[in-house]
């Protein structure tokens, strides 16, 4: 099991955390049919690493942009988004 | 290479059974192929087996970059069934299902194919109409298929906790009688052995590292053991269809997560054919060695560890004994975890791809295993002809740009929401 050091409320077990989706697959609402389908459709998959957004649902909600290696789980980096990231 | 028969083993009780020979030879790759297979999964083996027999063409090479059958054939929980919703799995589905139903012949080789029943409990009333659509569209089909009442389903499976009470009580069923299990690891031995016998070159421990390109068209591979030249290049490759895809620049709809299974203790028959609730999504059979076999969700984000997460066994176990609660008194015995490549609408991708000469096989979510013969009779068929066959047509790469998705259960392009 990974331990997911959530921005706000620090290293918390993965199991309260979701799997969203990839970074580069979230769909801008002004993105044009080709690129939004693109997005929806594909994935990189990386045997590697890839950003990814996950969220704290069993604990704060809060938004996270994980960077972590698909085949180790190493976690490279978090960061919050959404509007608890602002200063 | 000898046909295994009665006879066989009569003649060994003369000569302490010495005269066997290795089931498949291990040749140096040649320079070229016809074809070459990425991946000596059952489906990769499969489809050159049928190249071979059906096609009549037999310079073709399978590469494996571990040994044949030791990643998802040998990971699954031997499942084989038919019972999907919509027509283009039908079709291809039942196909397989027939072909199953003879293949321990026509490979020579035990599959031990045991159509045992394959039932899927339903726990509501919503759960019971779900099924009885899910009946009528597979007999409509021609498949066969059987609401069962309660009563029915107690007396064909007694361990069940049928109590009123039970945490996930159980309102009937659906069964698919000619559904049930086979031997996973005899169906890549049996493939392999046949295809070598065609004259198929098997190389284990063989990892492609990348496309030899002319142009955009694909005319070998770079591998671990050297290039290899191929007429046509097949990816078949499970989980890291991705990743194999990505050498020629192709991006995918496929993501790859991880599936685990578990076996406990091998105990006497308790488990009379394949349970599944697809409201909870768990697995149960008995193996023919005696072990119970569970399977659960995929751990729902991206992997390519081949190892899973306890808390999702944990989650499959505790539905498993929540069903049938004399399961809690085993002991477990083993884990597992392969690599599924779990595709945008639920369904396989199985054609052509925009790269001239390079097909795919891919996207088989969780259920690969039961495809493996119709997948690689309907490959070949792709890769021999350029086409695809009738029976792969609708299960093309292109069907998500064309918004034709094949999806039976609904839920849009998140694969870690099935």
């Amino acid at each position: 099991m990974m331990l997911i050091t959530c921005s706000h409320c620090g290293p918390r077990a993965q199991t309260e955390f979701t799997y969203e989706r990839t970074v580069d697959s979230v769909v801008q609402p002004d993105a044009d049919p080709a690129q939004a389908m693109e997005q929806l459709f594909t994935r990189a998959n990386p045997r590697g690493l890839d950003d990814e957004l996950w969220r704290h649902t069993f604990g704060c909600r809060a938004w996270l942009v994980m960077t972590r290696h698909r085949v180790t789980h190493q976690i490279e980096a978090i960061r919050a988004v959404g509007p608890e990231a602002l200063p | 290479m000898t046909k295994y028969s009665a006879l066989g083993l009569l003649r060994g009780v003369f000569n302490g059974q010495s005269h066997w020979q290795p089931a498949w030879r291990d040749p140096e790759p040649k320079a070229n192929y016809d074809v070459v297979i990425i991946g000596g999964g059952g489906h990769g083996l499969a489809t050159a087996y049928y190249l071979a027999s059906v096609h009549g063409i037999r310079n073709v090479a399978v590469l494996e970059k571990g040994w044949i059958g030791g990643g998802n054939t040998g990971r699954n929980t031997t499942l084989v069934r038919s019972n999907y919703r919509q027509k283009p799995l039908h079709d291809f589905f039942e196909f397989g299902l027939k072909m199953w139903e003879h293949l321990s012949d026509e490979l020579n080789y035990n599959v031990m194919f045991s159509p045992r029943g394959a039932l899927m409990l339903g726990h509501s009333d919503a759960d019971m109409t779900m099924l009885a659509q899910r009946g009528d569209a597979m007999r409509v089909d021609s498949i066969d298929a059987e609401l069962l009442s309660r009563d029915q389903v107690a007396k064909l499976e007694p361990q069940l906790d049928m109590s009123r009470d039970a945490r996930f009580p159980i309102e009937g069923g659906l069964i698919q009688r000619r559904g049930g299990t086979a031997r996973h690891d005899a169906v890549a031995w049996g493939y392999a052995r046949a295809a070598d016998r065609l004259g198929v070159d098997i190389i284990q421990k063989c990892e492609v590292t990348g496309f030899v390109q002319q142009g955009d068209t694909v005319v070998g591979v770079e591998t671990t053991r050297g290039r290899i030249g191929a007429g046509r290049t097949a990816i078949c490759v499970a989980g890291h269809s991705g990743h194999v895809a990505a050498m020629a620049g192709l991006t995918l709809p496929v993501e790859s997560q991880t599936l685990q299974a578990l076996v406990t203790e091998g105990v006497k028959p308790m488990i009379n054919g394949v349970i599944m609730s697809q409201s909870l999504h768990c697995y149960i059979s008995q193996s023919d060695k005696g072990g119970i076999v569970m399977g659960g969700d995929p751990d729902n984000w991206p992997s390519y560890a081949q190892r899973g997460q306890p808390m999702v066994t944990e989650g499959a176990i505790a539905q498993a004994i929540a069903l049938v609660p004399a399961l809690s008194r085993l002991r477990m015995l083993r884990t597992w975890g392969g690599v599924t490549d779990m595709s945008f609408d639920g369904s396989p991708i199985i054609g052509t791809t925009p790269v001239p000469n390079l097909y795919l096989n891919g996207g088989w979510c969780y259920g690969g295993f039961k495809a493996t013969p119709a997948s690689g009779w309907t490959y070949a068929h792709t890769l021999a002809t350029s086409t695809p066959h009738p029976l792969n047509a609708p299960f093309d790469l292109d069907r998500f740009r064309r918004g034709d998705t094949i999806d039976e259960n609904g839920v849009g392009p998140m694969p870690n929401h099935r």
